[in-house]
Parts: C-alpha cells; sequence; structure tokens
C-alpha cells in the first residue's frame, strides 16, 4: 500500500514562514479571515457535514494512498479548518505549517467531492480558506509562493519581463512565416474580434504553442491581436495561494488590456486553472459577476472553428487516442460534449478512458499541487495510481488533455508509472491533421 | 491633447488615400492608423521577405534600408507619425521616417505627453533596463522595470524598478522588498515589496505609487514615503489638479472607498472603485464603482448613478466645463453611452469613450454596429456605415465634427456640421 511519505518533507517556505510566525499573527489572521472574510458558506458546510464518507472514493489522493481517511476531503477538512474551529482559533505556527501543506499539496481543489456530497459541501472551498490563512500567515510552499511574487511583479507566472513577452511573439511570427509567408501576430490591434491569452509557460519555454495557435488563427481567416503590455497571462497561482488581491489586480490587468484594446471576446489556450480564475473567481473577486470581456476557452474556440468548417481536417490523425477532461473546464464550464466533437473531428480512433467527463479523476497537478514544485513531486504522483490505472486500462497510445497542468502532470504521470503513452494538446494535433494552404 | 485650431474646418469630404491602391506595391498592408487631423492615413507595409517599410498616403518612407521588424505604428497627438522598429538588429523609434540615434537591444510601452511634443519608451540594452525620452535615456539602468508612465507635460518619467537582485525562489529575500520606484531614472531610497502604478505631481516633484509593504498590507508612498494608513489593497494613484493631494482607491474592511493623503473621504463604501478622475475645475471627483456584485457605474463625489450596468463600466470622461461626465457601459453583449446617470437610446456591439464638445453641449463616440463603424452624436447614429472610423473630433467652435473613416478601402476625411448629426 502506498502512503504519503513517512518522512517530513523539507520545504523552505513552509519551514521559514512557520519559524517567522508570531501567535500575535496567527490569532489576528484567523479572526480576520474567518470574521471579515467568510460567513455562512463555511459555516454551513462545517454545520452540515456529517462525515457520511461518500466523499472518500472520489478524491484520488484517498484511492491512491491506500484508502487512508485522512487523505479523504472530509479528512484533510477536519484536520485543518475542523481543527482551527474546535480549538477556537488557538493553532499554533506548526499546526499553521501542517494545515498548509494538507491544504496546498493534498488536495487539487478539484471539486470532484463536491459534485458527490449530498449535501453539496465543497471542500475545496475549505481548503482554499485555509490557504489563504496560511497565505496571510507568510506559510506557504516554497515555489508556488515564489510563483505568486512573478504574478505581483510581471502580471505573468513566469518572469517573464515585458521585452522578452514581444520578442517570443515577433519570433515566432517570423519562424511562422517560413511555412506561411504573409502570417502575422498582430500586435495590440484595436477592435479585433478577440484578444488571444496564454499562460507563462508559453512564452518561456513552450513558444511553439504560439507559432501553431498564430498558424491555426491565420488559416481560419480570424481577426485576432495580441497585447504587447502586461495582462497577456491569463494564469494566477495567486489564486491557489490565497493571495486574493494579487489574484484580483493580475484579473485586473487582464481584462483592461482587453478593454483598451476594444475586443468583443478574449479567446484563452488551453488552460484549466487560468479559466477558473478569469471565469469564476478572479473576476468575482474585483465585482465583475460575469467576465466583462466574454472568455472563451479554447476547447470552444476550436469547436467553433471546426463547426463552421473555418478550419478543415485533411486526414484524421491515426494513432490511438484518449482524452482527459481537466477538471476546471469540464466539472467547471462543462465543455465535455464540444471537447469530444473536436477529438472525434481530429482523431481516427478515440478510446474513452473511465469514469470521463465530469466525473473524471484530476490530474493531481492542478489546483497549484505541481506549482509547489520538487519537494512535493512525489507525494503527488505517488497520490495519482488511480489516475495512472485509469490510462493504461485504454491502451491508447496518445493522452489528450487541452489544461497545461493537466498536461504537466500527466507527463509526470506517464514517466512514472511508466505507461506507453505520449501528451499532447489539441492543437498539437490539429496543427497536424488540418488542410494547410499551398505556398 | 493636439491643438486643431489651425486644421482645415471647411465642411465637406476629402479623400485621403486609396488603401487599396497600395496593395500593389507592396505584399501585405498592415492595419491603417490617420493622423489626429485626419489628413494623413499610414500603415507598416511588408516590401519583400523579412523588409518592412511605412506607408504614408500612399507613399513610402524615405529609408535607406527597409525595417527588419516594425510595429506600434501611432500618430503623436501633435501628428508625427512613430513605430518602433528594428534596423541593423537594433530597435529604435522612427519618427516621420527618421530614426533615433539611441540604439537599443528592445524597445516597447511608447508614450506620448499631452500635446505629443515628447516621446518615451521602455527599453531594454545589454539586460539593463530603462527609459528613454526624445532620445535620451536614462542615465542608469535597471535589472527590470514595469508599469513605465510619463507626466502629462512630458518633463518626467517613471517606472517600478527593480532595486535589490535576488535569485530563484528567494521568497523571503522577496519578501523583505527589492523594488522601488525610479523617477527619471533616479530611484526612491526606499525599496518596498511591489511598487506599482504611479503618477508625478503637476509640478513634477512628487511621484506617487502603489506599494505592497509585506505580503498583505497596501498603501501609497509618496516620494518613497508610505502613508500613515495601511489598506487591504489601493489602486493606482493621482494627484488633485490644484491641491496637489494624493487621491487613490483604498479597501478597508471588505469594501472599496476613497481615500486623499491616507484619510477616507468617502462616506459611501462599494464593492469596487477605481478610474477615478478630477474635473477640470480641479472640483470634482468621479470614479467607477460597482454598487454590488455585477452592478456598475459611476459615481461622483462618492454619489453613485441610478443607472447600473451588469457587466461594466469604462472610459469615464468629465465635460470641458466640469458639469457633465460620461462613460461606457456594458450589459451582455451591448455597450452603451452614459452620460450623466442616462443611457443613449441606442446600444452599441462596441462603443469607444464619449468625447465633449468644447463648450460641453454635445457628446460623440466612435461605435460599431453591425460589423461597421460610425460616429454616434447625443445617441443619433451618423448615417454613413464605415469599415473603420476613428474617434470624432470637435471643432474647436464645437459646431462640426471630423470624421476620419474607411469606406470600401478609401480613406476620407469629412468634416460635418453637428447639425447634420443632431
Amino acid at each position: 500500500m502506498a502512503e504519503p511519505a513517512k518522512n517530513r518533507i523539507i520545504d523552505e517556505g513552509l519551514d521559514t514562514g512557520k519559524e517567522r510566525l508570531t501567535q500575535e499573527r496567527i490569532d489576528k489572521v484567523i479572526n480576520q479571515v474567518l470574521s471579515g472574510e467568510t460567513g455562512a458558506r463555511l459555516k454551513a458546510y462545517m454545520d452540515t457535514c456529517v462525515h457520511c464518507g461518500l466523499c472518500s472514493e472520489t478524491c484520488p489522493y484517498y484511492l491512491s494512498y491506500g484508502r487512508d481517511p485522512k487523505l479523504s476531503p472530509a479528512g484533510k477538512v477536519r484536520r485543518t479548518m475542523g481543527e482551527i474551529l474546535k480549538r477556537k482559533g488557538k493553532v499554533d505556527p506548526d499546526f499553521i505549517r501542517q494545515a498548509s501543506e494538507v491544504a496546498s499539496t493534498e488536495c487539487n481543489v478539484c471539486k470532484r467531492c463536491a459534485m458527490y456530497c449530498p449535501f453539496g459541501v465543497d471542500s475545496a472551498y475549505i481548503l482554499l480558506v485555509i490557504r489563504r490563512i496560511c497565505h496571510l500567515c507568510g506559510v506557504t510552499p516554497l515555489y508556488i509562493q515564489d510563483t505568486a511574487h512573478s504574478h505581483s511583479v510581471t502580471q505573468n507566472q513566469m518572469w517573464v519581463k515585458e521585452d522578452e513577452w514581444i520578442d517570443t511573439l515577433q519570433w515566432q511570427e517570423e519562424d511562422a512565416r517560413e511555412e506561411l509567408p504573409d502570417l502575422r501576430i498582430p500586435l495590440d490591434k484595436e477592435g479585433a474580434d478577440f484578444m488571444y491569452s496564454v499562460i507563462g509557460p508559453e512564452p518561456k519555454f513552450l513558444a511553439g504553442l504560439l507559432y501553431q495557435a498564430a498558424y491555426i488563427f491565420n488559416v481560419a481567416g480570424c481577426d485576432w491581436t495580441m497585447p504587447s503590455m502586461p495582462g497577456w497571462d491569463n494564469s494566477d497561482m495567486a489564486m491557489f495561494t490565497g493571495d486574493n488581491e494579487i489574484m484580483g489586480r493580475n484579473k485586473k490587468f487582464h481584462y483592461e488590456a482587453a478593454q483598451k484594446l476594444k475586443v468583443k471576446r478574449i479567446v484563452m489556450g488551453e488552460c484549466g486553472h487560468a479559466f477558473r480564475s478569469v471565469y469564476d473567481v478572479g473576476n468575482r473577486w474585483l465585482a465583475w459577476a460575469n467576465p466583462p470581456v466574454p472568455m472563451v476557452h479554447a476547447i470552444d474556440f476550436y469547436h467553433e472553428l471546426l463547426s463552421t468548417g473555418k478550419i478543415k481536417i485533411k486526414e484524421k490523425y491515426k494513432k490511438s487516442v484518449t482524452i482527459h477532461d481537466p477538471c476546471n473546464v469540464i466539472r467547471g464550464r462543462g465543455l465535455h460534449d464540444k471537447l469530444r466533437y473536436v477529438i472525434h473531428e481530429l482523431c481516427e480512433n478515440v478510446i474513452e478512458m473511465h469514469p470521463n467527463r465530469e466525473h473524471n479523476y484530476c490530474c493531481n497537478a492542478g489546483g497549484g499541487v505541481i506549482n509547489c514544485g520538487p519537494p512535493f513531486k512525489n507525494k503527488r504522483v505517488m497520490g495519482n495510481k488511480v489516475k495512472a490505472k485509469q490510462c493504461a486500462d485504454t491502451g491508447a497510445e496518445i493522452l489528450i488533455t487541452p489544461c497545461h497542468n493537466c498536461h504537466s502532470g500527466m507527463e509526470d504521470i506517464v514517466l512514472y508509472y511508466k505507461l506507453d503513452m505520449h501528451v499532447k494538446f489539441i492543437s498539437d494535433i490539429m496543427y497536424e491533421v488540418m488542410e494547410k494552404p499551398e505556398v | 491633447m493636439a491643438d486643431s485650431a489651425n486644421w482645415d474646418w471647411e465642411i465637406g469630404d476629402k479623400l485621403v488615400s486609396d488603401i487599396k491602391e497600395w496593395k500593389a506595391s507592396y505584399n501585405w498592408v498592415e492595419e491603417p492608423y490617420v493622423s489626429p487631423d485626419g489628413e494623413k492615413v499610414a500603415a507598416i507595409v511588408n516590401t519583400d521577405e523579412a523588409e518592412f517599410n511605412v506607408c504614408v498616403n500612399g507613399k513610402a518612407w524615405e529609408i535607406e534600408e527597409p525595417f527588419e521588424k516594425a510595429w506600434s505604428l501611432k500618430f503623436s497627438p501633435d501628428g508625427r507619425l512613430t513605430a518602433l522598429v528594428s534596423a541593423d538588429m537594433a530597435w529604435t523609434v522612427a519618427v516621420d521616417g527618421e530614426l533615433w540615434e539611441e540604439a537599443s537591444d528592445y524597445v516597447w510601452d511608447k508614450q506620448f505627453s499631452e500635446d505629443g511634443k515628447t516621446i518615451a519608451v521602455a527599453a531594454q540594452q545589454e539586460g539593463s533596463y530603462l527609459m528613454i525620452k526624445d532620445d535620451t535615456p536614462w542615465e542608469s539602468g535597471f535589472s527590470f522595470i514595469t508599469c513605465m508612465t510619463m507626466s502629462p507635460d512630458g518633463k518626467n518619467t517613471a517606472a517600478s524598478a527593480q532595486a535589490v537582485a535576488f535569485g530563484q525562489a528567494e521568497v523571503f529575500k522577496f519578501q523583505e522588498g527589492c523594488f522601488t520606484a525610479a523617477a527619471n531614472g533616479n530611484a526612491w531610497g526606499r525599496n518596498f515589496v511591489n511598487v506599482w502604478n504611479m503618477a508625478f505631481s503637476p509640478d513634477g516633484t512628487k511621484l506617487a505609487a502603489e506599494v505592497r509593504l509585506n505580503l498583505y498590507d497596501y498603501t501609497i508612498a509618496v516620494n518613497g514615503k508610505p502613508w500613515e494608513q495601511i489598506f487591504g489593497c489601493v489602486w493606482a494613484p493621482i494627484f488633485h489638479s490644484d491641491k496637489g493631494t494624493v487621491i487613490a482607491p483604498v479597501r478597508t474592511a471588505g469594501a472599496w472607498t476613497m481615500a486623499e493623503d491616507g484619510n477616507i473621504i468617502w462616506d459611501s463604501k462599494f464593492a469596487q472603485v477605481w478610474h477615478q478622475k478630477i474635473s477640470p475645475d480641479g472640483k470634482k471627483l468621479a470614479a467607477i464603482v460597482a454598487k454590488g456584485f455585477g452592478s456598475w457605474t459611476v459615481a461622483v463625489d462618492g454619489k453613485a448613478w441610478d443607472i447600473t450596468f451588469c457587466d461594466m463600466v469604462t472610459d469615464l470622461t468629465f465635460s470641458p466645463d466640469s458639469s457633465r461626465v460620461g462613460c461606457v457601459g456594458k450589459e451582455g453583449d451591448k455597450y452603451a453611452i452614459a452620460i450623466d446617470g442616462s443611457e443613449w437610446d441606442n446600444s452599441f456591439d462596441m462603443a469607444w469613450g464619449p468625447v465633449f464638445s468644447p463648450d460641453s453641449k454635445n457628446v460623440a463616440a466612435k461605435v460599431e454596429k453591425d460589423g461597421k463603424y460610425t460616429i454616434a452624436v447625443n445617441g443619433k447614429l451618423w448615417q454613413r456605415m464605415c469599415e473603420q472610423a476613428w474617434e470624432p473630433v470637435f471643432s474647436p467652435d464645437g459646431s462640426k465634427i471630423l470624421c476620419r473613416t474607411v469606406e470600401d478601402g478609401v480613406c476620407y476625411r469629412r468634416v460635418v456640421s453637428i447639425n447634420e448629426m443632431i
């Protein structure tokens, strides 16, 4: 039976944060969060949970670690918020450190448990409140804290400097012109139909995705633009560290870039958590009930390109593929049928994994867990044996997932469990099989 | 602000250039831009493989060598045509076809002074980040700058700058404060965790910015000195044009309101407050506010309009006489113009910020409807629906409107009597 690492995981963010934390600060933070930032929702969840255990079977950590009750959603809530309430907020720095580790590295806030809970208790919400408390106490895992700092300075998650961003777009544009000579990545084109937004890793080390997107949009005849100014990155690790103020600031930059450009909508790349931030969480922290500028996920947009014939398929992809449904755009937005339409349009041999659609297990990278970095990698990967089995059972050669965190997380799963498959984005396949103009 | 007194205000139409004809001379013609006076239309053009130039009224700039790259084509408010260009593997600013001498590894974020006479850009030179104003760089650079700004009179430039180096994932060093503000390249003597969006005082002697003191305390700092009051969050400060005080939206106890020099000045609290503006006469303070979740409007001196928009409000504008306020509001797929709390009857697929006439009596705006662009005046649509239109300009006496348009690929300059449009 797999078990979480018995040796305490060393993490400078947690350990040094704990050393610097005072009892006075803990008291102030817990009072601030419980009295000022939460209310009926938290109380209803905490008072309603009857510890029936139905949430347990929904959680990949619980299932992968030998059905350890401590790792069930209710168990994780009990070890964190449950203890805070039981002790009337009188918890010490050691507790905060432990609670931070539980909330940030043992839960993907994927909301699968909330879907199965007969009372609708949203354990993810409760654990995000714990992350908020830990952020205000300065006790957050090192690597995701660094990412939140990047967001605060650069408004992107990879410390990409402003010139590097624009230069990368122009470099990809130049490269792509060897294939399509009049291709453009239009910068700051006011009044375009849509602004295309991506996440920090794309210009940092996945620039080929920018190339592919530009190629697809140019062939489809789209009227599009990308902003040269900060706000181009839709991602948001601050949302997952509980730094709501930096989350809000980033979303303000993002939507104000679109407002300045007077675009009708924002089309975003293949990312799940970013969608959650721009569509559900970050916008609402700013009092925007809806995305102020309509937000379209890549799945939705590819569906539009294929169903309207703007992109035509030359020959479907031959290798067998399976689909990993990203939690934030499937459970969070219900794009599962459109995802299947897109994949079936592109691929000849699609093998479903089970369970699927909104019932799918999380990749275990989401919710900021992969961003907690190397100290927690083994714990994360071992915590998703259930996902590895799901994938292996399909026998597929290719796993498609339209989400960056899922993509990275699934690559780790494939490697660790020695699965004979490769992970791809939709755009990888679309670019490969689409009809391309002769030049 | 462009001085339009010397422009041609004779009522009538002028064909500026047939952009369709340009296309025969180039591989491609990028999106056109029109000069403030409407006399010139320009676009970046591709002349050969990896070779670019700028075409103005059908004539290319006379340059020694084509540019390797060109972007950010913009007319300055005083009518000069500018672009950011790469020539001989170095980036610089091109103004009416003349290149600045200062070459950089990259330049971006071009800004103009209000009168257009001063141009500034952010630049990266051998890994050092700085600003260049009218071809003169800051004396020293930083390892990183962001939130670049120039004072409206063009005399001063500033940016948030990294003052202390930190390595990958050195989060606690970062939290000690590694960022400052640099005014004209000179750093404040104090560092903060973060420094964002700044503004110069009217006399240019003070620089105010949003700062984060630790992971969770926010305030405004002026010349490096933070306000005594701490807030849960703050947004960009402005200086009062007459009093010289600093005014910023602040979040306290989960609600937003307005503060002046650290003290709360509005009794009302909102779900959001931002983009505040002082009226030209200095007597009123307006801001975009959310009265509640998804309930956006404008508040003047803390009093919100009754009308609200569920999606957003942008482009807050005071009339020249300070008596009126306008904005763009969005509800579902439709954009509207609202003036003094009343929405125009027409709604649009997109709307640009309202433009008041010099006497403040009339309001015009560029709008998009059914895929075409036009000008709306006091809510009424001009009869011409165009492929492209630019924001309207009132004549100095307010009796005419300059409409700059592209129709069937041809750029026109049309001076129209206001009586024809209302």
